[in-house]
């Protein structure tokens, strides 16, 4: 065997490991899946009349669903981040990692494993969330090819997030921490986003974090590919997503290493 | 088993002058080892002389700040793969997943350490067997007893089947059945030629499984050899027979003269070196007329092993 199938052949081991995690501890998933459907359900029944009466002709004459459901889409896999940060923490801090350090496994095998889990456990999150807000109204004007860009979209973003997640639950002294470390990505941001209302309505110092941040083209994109937005942001979220990814990859990998005193 | 011939063999770990510093702190000083392929080893100190931050080294967790060590013939620090494909692993620490069954903690270092599927299935499951977890293989850890853990612990070191196995501090957590069934274990193993490396507190641990003992105190090795020559060189154990009276024993010291007296604890100590054979010819040669109002055994501890080596108490030392 050369070493990259053996690399390949561990990390899929270990992201099998983190399925089984997933399977015996469904909270990881169901937990991250609850917030933004949550979202949905408020910002449809409750502001949603408000809001979209506000929007106007930003959403293109669509109703306000389909102009939210891209954000929260967004939201869902940012969701995921604190799971995938505490999973990590918790093998870094128990005895587990010291043994997979004494074997002789692929380096890093065992992040590539969080980082697989992570962006199935987003797929699965996504899916749901799908499901939900097509029960609640959302009729996206998209055609199949739409669709499979819109996938790619959301695997690039949970991809990248799974990357920096793992190199926050590394950065995480205790599991609760590295929940908390998680907190701006599941909320600030998306918030700081135009998921729920577009940026040219936020005031301007906002509006111009807001404009030039990752989570905007990536919603904005998703938008794009379901009827809501005019314009081609894929490739600015694709870029974003690249970047992210890398600089995760670069600090958690600093991580792993520093942790081995 | 013959020790000599066993020795006479091939180095299994030999490392020359380790040295690590942790902050301004000298964990250790200048350890050198020489351990033969097929022996128990032990390396016996307190908490804090260095022990877990040797096996640290040894097994590529953590570099050494200085000197050189090959391990299985490897060299720790540019054949560290080869070092980690020969070597198991058992930590202070449990290394189990909490998050897995029993079986499926072993099934993932068989497919770690890729072993074909069904040879896998077969060992787990053997494991499982001789490591009295069979009943609890379906169940997470979570549910289990500290003992049973750390029997899944070390049973998840053994599906790779290494030549060299590290065992710090083994007994942590363990309950007497299994402290012997890890015991039997060792030698068991050591018949089938294993190297082991252990690490312990506990004088009587060392004795009872080592072929060699290496005493470890502040980062260094203040003395090495064989239980046997470890011992002749502290102060033996002994039993002590307390009296109501100065008259019961001035008759036990006629009976048992190799005793010695202490006259004002009515204490007399006889040396006790066969164990309980040994007692049981001193309470005959006592008899029955002589009242004895408390007895007790003292066998050399940790603390006896330190002092004399050291000429300091065992107590717990800071890193």
């Amino acid at each position: 065997m050369t070493t990259l199938t053996v690399a390949a052949q561990d990390a899929t081991t270990m992201v099998g490991r983190e399925l089984k995690h997933t399977v015996r501890f469904p909270l990881l998933l169901v937990g991250a899946i609850m917030a933004p459907v949550v979202f949905l359900l408020l910002f449809v029944y409750i502001f949603g009349g408000t809001i979209g009466g506000g929007l106007g002709a930003v959403t293109h004459g669509a109703p306000y669903v389909d102009f939210l459901v891209p954000g929260i889409l967004m939201m869902t896999v940012a969701a995921g981040s604190g799971t995938t940060a505490i999973t990590v923490c918790t093998d870094m801090t128990g005895g587990i990692i010291d043994r997979f350090r004494t074997m002789p496994i692929a380096r890093g095998a065992v992040l590539t494993g969080h980082v697989g889990g992570s962006v199935l456990r987003a797929l699965v999150a996504a899916t749901v969330l799908t499901g939900v807000a097509l029960a609640v109204g959302f009729r996206p004007r998209a055609s199949a090819a739409d669709w499979l860009a819109a996938v790619g979209i959301v695997l690039a973003f949970a991809f990248a997030l799974a990357w920096l997640s793992v190199a926050l639950g590394l950065g995480a002294k205790t599991v609760a921490g590295a929940n908390g470390s998680t907190l701006p990505v599941q909320f600030l941001l998306p918030f700081l986003s135009s998921a729920f209302v577009p940026a040219g309505s936020m005031p301007v110092g906002v509006r111009w974090f807001t404009a030039h941040q990752p989570f905007t083209p990536v919603t904005e994109s998703l938008r794009a590919l379901t009827g809501t937005q005019a314009g081609d942001n894929a490739y600015l979220a694709l870029a974003w997503c690249a970047a992210m990814a890398l600089a995760g990859y670069l600090w958690a990998r600093a991580g792993f290493r520093r942790a081995a005193r | 088993m013959n020790r000599t011939t066993r020795q006479a063999t091939r180095t299994a770990v030999s490392a020359q002058s380790l040295h690590k510093t942790y902050g301004d702190t000298k964990v250790l000083d200048g350890v050198d080892l020489s351990i033969g392929e097929g022996e128990v080893f032990a390396l016996l100190g307190p908490n804090g002389a260095g022990k877990t931050t040797t096996v640290k080294i040894l097994s590529t967790l953590i570099p050494a700040d200085a000197g050189t060590a090959t391990v299985m013939g490897h060299d720790l620090r540019r054949e560290g793969d080869a070092v980690r494909a020969v070597i198991g692993v058992t930590g202070q620490f449990s290394a189990v997943d909490d998050w897995l069954t029993g079986e499926e903690n072993l099934l993932l270092m068989g497919q770690l350490l890729h072993v074909p599927k069904a040879e896998r299935r077969a060992r787990a499951a053997r494991l499982l067997e001789q490591f009295d977890l069979a009943e609890a293989a379906k169940r997470t850890p979570v549910t289990y007893s500290g003992g049973m853990k750390r029997r899944l612990d070390i049973a998840m070191t053994l599906m790779g089947r290494p030549r060299l196995i590290f065992l710090d501090e083994p007994p942590t957590g363990l309950d007497p059945r299994s402290r012997h069934t890890t015991w039997q274990l060792i030698r068991d193993l050591v018949a089938d030629g294993v190297t082991i490396l252990l690490t312990t507190q506990y004088l009587d641990e060392a004795d009872q499984l080592a072929d060699r003992i290496a005493v470890l105190d502040h980062g260094r090795i203040v003395a090495e050899g064989t239980p046997e020559e470890l011992k002749r060189r502290i102060p033996g154990a002994h039993i002590s027979l307390r009296f109501a009276d100065a008259e019961s024993l001035d008759a036990a010291a006629r009976a048992l003269p190799e005793g010695t007296r202490d006259e004002e604890e009515l204490v007399l100590r006889v040396p006790n070196e066969g164990g309980i054979a040994s007692l049981r010819d001193v309470l005959a040669r006592l008899g029955d007329g002589v009242a004895v109002e408390d007895l007790s055994i003292h066998t050399p501890d940790l603390d006896d092993v330190f002092f004399a080596l050291t000429g300091n108490p065992a107590k717990e030392q800071t890193r």
